[in-house]
């Protein structure tokens, strides 16, 4: 037999280190690669699921109406009838599976009538804004008007 | 049966290795199968959210209920949504003034008054949901991902907290989170969104400014709202496909 390569010994040690390395990668891949990865796109779709885990803080606006029907039915006819209960009154996804348990406080009119309604640049000029103490001269915007409802009597 | 101690002694052996295998091979079939949530199909659904600058009133509740919401930390600086309020000068509209005090959160002193040498407007940011996006493309080990309805997530197991995706993000919609030192962007509040309920932002804005969408869903309004408006995305030349739709918004916007 004719011998093509001379020295194929160091070759041959060199593909057996390659082997050695490639068989040692497929174990650890095994291993550290976690399960599923790749069946939706380079990802672990178990990831899906821990985003989803969390539970909301914020209820369902429907589950407000359940017992609190008074409100709902003061705030028909009001401009305040498309701000959902929750932009004002907060998160309450607590107080809406165990009413007793959290009893939220109640939301200071002084700023948070404020936050929208405080005369801005910025704000759309259609939408209703006022410099507080031109408006009101430092008297609460409740002794006038029901956030439910806020529009004045008569109006 | 007659068996003698060789067989008996080999069908062992066999046995023996083969019965953990199964195992092995049940336990990774089984692991595999509990990514769907009970009535909630992702294929059904391709999330967008549709902003209207005309509607914005700089309230900053979107901004007080997304960090209420998935516990972003409190101090500036970390946000997964904000506002930024514009002054754009009429006979300079490419150097706007932008300011953003705490992303908003408190609202927004008056610091200006309408004088007509400039239009000043709100413009609520978050993560644009992007369908090609540059966050996803550079991570190194899969951690952020497009969920197949549409969501740019963050395996927060996986993350190595490197900040190639932070300086990916053309928008500036991710944060590393102090203390778990992995990144935190927007989840458009997957786990509301799966189940049935609309994000924190959308359920706490008083004036109906920023919608959540169901692109998938021909019945969502979101489809006559794209019609109906004049729409843009942000910075439309980074190709990144952006799924969150600004109506009325003004060229001076980056």
């Amino acid at each position: 037999m004719v011998r093509r390569f001379r020295d194929t010994g160091h070759l041959l040690r060199l593909a057996g280190l390659f082997a050695l390395g490639g068989g040692l990668f497929a174990i650890a891949s095994l291993f550290m690669v976690p399960d599923g990865f790749g069946r939706y796109g380079h990802y672990r779709p178990g990831a899906l699921a821990d985003n989803r885990a969390p539970a909301p803080r914020y209820a369902d606006t429907a589950s407000c109406a359940g017992c609190h029907d008074d409100i709902v039915a003061a705030r028909q006819g009001s401009r305040h009838v498309q701000v959902r209960c929750q932009a004002c009154h907060g998160p309450l996804a607590a107080h809406a599976a165990d009413p007793a348990a959290d009893t939220p406080a109640r939301p200071d009119a002084a700023t948070l009538c404020l936050n929208c309604h405080r005369q801005l640049a910025a704000r759309p000029a259609a939408f209703p804004q006022i410099e507080p103490v031109d408006h009101a001269g430092g008297e609460s915007c409740l002794s006038c008007h029901n956030p439910h409802h806020p529009e004045p009597e008569g109006s | 049966m007659d068996i003698d101690r060789r067989q008996f002694i080999l069908l062992a052996g066999k046995a023996l290795v083969l019965t953990p295998a199964a195992a092995v091979v049940l336990a990774r079939l089984a692991a595999g199968q509990a990514a769907e949530a009970p009535g909630y199909e992702m294929a059904r659904h391709w999330w967008a959210m549709a902003i209207d600058i005309e509607k914005c009133i700089g309230c900053g509740n979107c901004v007080r209920a997304c960090k209420a919401e998935n516990d972003v930390p409190r101090e500036p600086a970390y946000f997964r949504t904000w506002v930024e309020r514009y002054h754009v000068p009429v006979d300079d509209p490419e150097h706007p003034l932008v300011d953003s005090p705490d992303g908003g959160f408190d609202g927004f002193p008056a610091r200006r008054t309408a004088d007509g040498q400039a239009k000043d407007f709100f413009v609520p940011k978050l993560c644009n949901h992007c369908a090609q996006s540059p966050c996803v493309q550079v991570c190194p080990v899969g951690a952020t991902f497009d969920s197949p309805d549409g969501v740019v997530l963050v395996d927060k197991t996986r993350c190595l907290g490197c900040r190639y995706c932070v300086q990916a993000c053309p928008y500036g919609c991710r944060f590393i989170d102090p203390r778990t030192r992995v990144v935190d962007k927007c989840t458009l509040c997957y786990h509301r969104i799966t189940r049935g309920e609309t994000t924190a932002c959308c359920e706490t804005c008083p004036t109906g400014a920023r919608r959540l969408g169901d692109l998938k869903d021909p019945r969502d309004p979101i489809h006559d709202w794209l019609r109906t408006n004049m729409v843009q995305v942000l910075k439309p030349q980074m190709a990144t496909h952006a799924k969150v739709y600004y109506a009325n918004l003004d060229g001076a916007v980056r």
